[in-house]
C-alpha cells in the first residue's frame, strides 16, 4: 500500500526521524482548530497518493486567516492527476539551507535494496542529479556505509551524524515494515546543520499485509475493491464506460490497451484470476452492476480448461436476476464455444471469435447509445 | 548459466533421459491435486508428493511423504513443483533447497517480497534455480509440463516463449501454434517484483536450446526486466530473431494492475521505456498479441 505523506511521517516519527510540526484534518472546522494550534504562517498540503502536488498547486503557503479561508477549501476540493485530496496537512515552515534526496528502495533488477541519495533534492527522482547509489542486500545499513554516503553527498559537521541516523532508521523501517520504497524528498538541512524530513513517501509490500496488522489503518480501499479482494480478484476502477473483465492480469491489461487503441474508455480493470468459473464470473458481474459509469461490458477469457458454457450460464443468470441490463461483448476461448453461442442466442450477450471483434463491437455499441 | 534443457530433460545417456523424476509440494490440496493430474496426463514423471502430516498415504497412486527430504531420498528427484499457500512459501522453499532440490517451480501468488529474497539467497548458496513465484511454470510441448498451464495452446516447434504473465503466455503460444509456429520451450517468469529467474536469466537458459529458431518475449509494465533484456540482446550480439509484446500501455501510473509487479512509477516500469529499449535492440514490439506471429514471420524471413 502507498502511505500518504502524513502517514509516512507518522511512521518516521515513530522511528525517531525528525519531521516538522504538523496537523492533519479532513474538513475546514478541524482545519481551523489546527491552524490556531499551529499558528501562522504554515504550508497547506494536499494529501494524495501521487506525486506532482507542487506543480498542481496542491501545496501552498498560508500567512493569515483570510488566506486560510480561501486556500483550505480550494485544496480540499482539488484533484492531482485524477486523485482527490484525501486530507489536508498543515505544517510549519522551516529555515532551509539546503535540500537533499534520500531513499531506500527495492531494486527489482538487482534483486536487492538500494540506497539512493543526492545533494540535489526537492525534485522528482528522475530529475535528481549526482545520485549516489549503494546496494545493500536485504536492507541492513551499517554505520560505515551510511557515513560513506554522507561524505559522497558532501555533508559536513553535525549533518553527517543526523544523516547516518536518518538512513539507519529508514533501513529499520524498510526491514520491519517490509517496504518497497521509503523516500524522504527533500531532506532539509537547517541553519544549525541538523536535518528534517520535509516530505515522506512509503510504499509497502501488499503481499506482506497479513504480517502487519499495525499498518491496516493506512489501507485505502473502496467498498468495491474490498469486495473484489475478498473474491480473490484484482480491481482497478477507471473513469471510462466499458467494464473490462478477464482472467489473468496480463490478459486484462492487454484487453485494456486494445480497447483504448480503438477509442474505447475502460471503466475498470477486473481480473478474476487464472481460472474462471460460473461463480467467479457471476461475482464479477455483481461488482460491475455497482459501478455507475458502466454502459457495456467487455469480457475476454482465455482458458484451455475453462468450459465456456459455465461462463455463459453466469451471464444468463445475471440477466434473469436483473443484475445487469448492459450488453456483454465477450470473447470466450475454451471448450464448447459453439454450444455457448447457442445458449446465448437470445440474450444481450454477443460472443465473438476474437477479442479484436468484441472490442470493435463494444466501442461501436457504446457510441450508438451515447 | 545451466541450460534449462539439461535440467528438464537430462543427457541422452541418462537412464532417465526425458523422464526426470518430479515431486509436488502440496500434492493433497485441491489446487495441487488437480494440477498433478493434468501434469501426469501431459507425461510429466511425477514420482512423489509432499504434504506434512499426510506421509505414508497414496494420492492418486503417488506416494506422499511428510518432508521433501524423505521424498528426495526415496526418489532421487531434483525437481519440485510447489503449490503451498503463499504464507508457507518461505519454509517450504527452504526445505526444498536444503533437501537437494535444484529446480523449484513456485506457483503460489502473493508471496511477500522479503520471503522471495531470503529464498533466493539460500538458492544461490545451493546452486538451485527458482522459477517464480507467481509463475504458470515451464513447459516443453508434448514432453513435460511443470505448472498450471493448459495443454491445448502449445504445439511442438522451434520457438521459445518467455512471459511475465500466465494467460498471455497461453494466448500468444496459441496464436503462434495457430500460425504454424510451434514451441520448443515456454516459460513464465512470474508477475512478482522479484523473480527467482529473471527475464534475462530465462533468456540465457533457453538461448542455446537445440533447434531454437526465435524467441518471443511477453513483457508487461513494471520494473526494468525488459530494458535489461534488450540491452543484453545488444551486448551479446544475439543473432536469432526476437520479437516482443508489452501489456499495460493504457494502465494508469502508480496503480498495481493485478500482478504485484505490474506498476509504473514515473518512467520506471513504463511501457514507453520498454518499447523504446526494444526498438534500440532491433526487437519489433507487437501492438496486440495477435500480431506476434506476423512480426516473427517477418523477422525469420529477414534472417534467412
Amino acid at each position: 500500500m502507498r502511505l500518504l505523506e502524513y502517514q509516512a511521517k507518522e511512521l518516521f516519527a515513530e522511528y525517531g526521524i525528525k519531521i516538522p510540526k504538523g496537523l492533519t484534518s479532513k474538513n475546514i472546522e478541524q482545519g481551523r482548530k489546527d491552524a490556531q494550534e499551529l499558528g501562522f504562517p504554515f504550508v497547506i498540503k494536499s494529501q494524495v497518493p501521487v506525486g506532482g502536488r507542487g506543480k498542481a498547486g496542491a501545496i501552498q503557503k498560508c500567512h493569515n486567516q483570510d488566506e486560510f479561508e480561501l486556500k483550505y477549501p480550494q485544496i480540499l476540493e482539488m484533484s492531482v492527476k485524477g486523485e482527490k485530496t484525501r486530507a489536508i496537512l498543515l505544517e510549519k515552515m522551516a529555515e532551509i539551507k539546503k535540500e537533499l534526496y534520500l531513499s531506500v528502495f527495492l531494486n527489482r533488477g538487482k534483486r536487492c535494496y538500494t540506497i539512493i541519495s543526492s545533494s540535489d533534492g526537492g525534485v522528482e527522482i528522475e530529475s535528481v542529479k549526482n545520485q549516489v547509489i549503494r546496494e545493500i542486500g536485504l536492507g541492513e545499513i551499517d554505520k560505515q556505509v551510511a557515513e560513506d554516503v554522507a561524505k559522497e553527498i558532501s555533508l559536513e559537521g553535525n549533518s553527517v551524524s543526523d544523516f547516518v541516523d536518518f538512513l539507519q532508521k529508514l533501513s529499520k523501517i524498510t526491514i520491519e515494515k517490509e517496504v518497497e520504497l521509503a523516500e524522504i524528498n527533500p531532506v532539509a538541512v537547517l541553519d544549525d546543520g541538523s536535518l528534517l524530513a520535509l516530505d515522506g513517501k512509503v510504499i509497502t509490500d501488499d503481499n506482506s499485509n497479513f504480517r502487519h496488522p499495525e499498518l491496516l489503518k493506512y489501507q485505502e480501499q473502496t467498498e468495491l475493491e474490498k469486495r473484489a479482494e475478498k473474491s480473490g480478484f484484482s480491481l482497478v476502477e477507471l473513469d471510462g464506460d466499458i467494464a473490462v473483465v478477464g482472467n489473468g492480469a496480463g490478459l486484462v491489461m492487454s484487453t485494456l490497451d486494445m480497447l483504448s487503441d480503438n477509442g474505447g474508455k475502460p471503466a475498470c480493470f477486473l481480473d478474476v484470476g487464472g481460472g474462471a468459473t460460473e461463480e467467479s464470473v457471476y461475482e464479477a458481474l455483481i461488482l460491475i452492476s455497482k459501478m455507475e459509469n458502466v454502459k457495456a461490458i467487455l469480457v475476454n477469457l482465455f482458458g484451455g480448461i475453462v468450459k465456456t458454457t459455465t461462463v455463459a450460464t453466469a451471464f444468463i443468470k445475471a440477466y434473469k436476476n436483473k443484475l445487469i441490463d448492459h450488453t456483454v461483448y465477450a470473447r470466450l476461448k475454451g471448450a464448447e464455444a459453439e454450444k455457448s453461442k447457442e445458449m446465448l442466442k437470445n440474450t444481450q450477450t454477443q460472443l465473438f471469435d476474437s477479442v479484436e471483434e468484441a472490442i470493435n463491437a463494444a466501442v461501436i455499441g457504446v457510441r450508438k447509445n451515447a | 548459466m545451466l541450460s534449462i534443457a539439461e535440467i528438464l530433460q537430462g543427457n541422452p545417456n541418462d537412464s532417465d533421459y526425458n523422464k526426470k523424476p518430479v515431486i509436488v509440494q502440496g500434492i493433497t490440496g485441491n489446487y495441487g491435486s488437480y494440477h498433478t493430474q493434468r501434469m501426469l496426463e501431459y507425461g510429466t514423471n511425477i514420482v512423489a508428493g509432499v504434504t506434512p502430516g499426510k506421509g505414508g498415504k497414496k494420492h492418486e497412486n503417488i506416494p506422499v511423504y511428510n518432508t521433501v527430504k524423505e521424498a528426495v531420498d526415496a526418489t532421487g528427484s531434483k525437481i519440485s513443483v510447489m503449490f503451498v499457500p503463499a504464507k508457507f512459501f518461505l519454509s517450504a522453499a527452504k526445505e526444498a533447497i536444503e533437501s537437494g532440490i535444484k529446480l523449484l517451480v513456485a506457483i503460489p501468488e502473493h508471496v511477500p517480497i522479503r520471503d522471495t529474497m531470503e529464498t533466493l539467497e539460500l538458492a544461490k548458496k545451493n546452486d538451485a534455480i527458482i522459477i517464480g513465484p507467481n509463475t504458470p511454470g515451464v513447459l516443453i510441448p508434448e514432453l513435460i509440463k511443470l505448472g498450471i498451464m493448459p495443454a491445448s495452446p502449445f504445439k511442438v516447434g522451434n520457438i521459445g516463449v518467455l512471459s511475465k504473465s500466465g494467460t498471455l503466455l497461453y494466448e500468444i503460444s496459441y496464436n503462434l501454434s495457430e500460425a504454424g509456429f510451434g514451441q520448443c520451450i515456454t516459460l513464465g517468469i512470474g508477475g512478482d517484483p522479484i523473480n527467482g529467474t529473471r527475464l534475462v536469466d530465462a533468456f540465457d537458459m533457453i538461448s542455446d536450446y537445440p533447434n531454437l529458431e526465435g524467441i518471443v518475449v511477453v513483457g508487461e509494465i513494471g520494473g526494468d526486466a525488459e530494458e535489461t533484456l534488450a540491452q543484453h540482446v545488444i551486448d551479446s550480439n544475439f543473432k536469432k530473431p526476437v520479437v516482443a509484446y508489452i501489456a499495460g500501455r493504457a494502465a494508469p501510473k502508480e496503480k498495481r494492475m493485478g500482478h504485484a509487479g505490474a506498476i509504473v512509477y514515473g518512467n520506471y516500469g513504463s511501457a514507453e521505456s520498454k518499447v523504446s529499449m526494444f526498438n534500440k535492440a532491433n526487437i519489433p514490439v507487437a501492438k496486440r498479441p495477435g500480431e506476434i506471429p506476423m512480426l516473427l514471420a517477418e523477422k525469420l524471413k529477414q534472417s534467412d
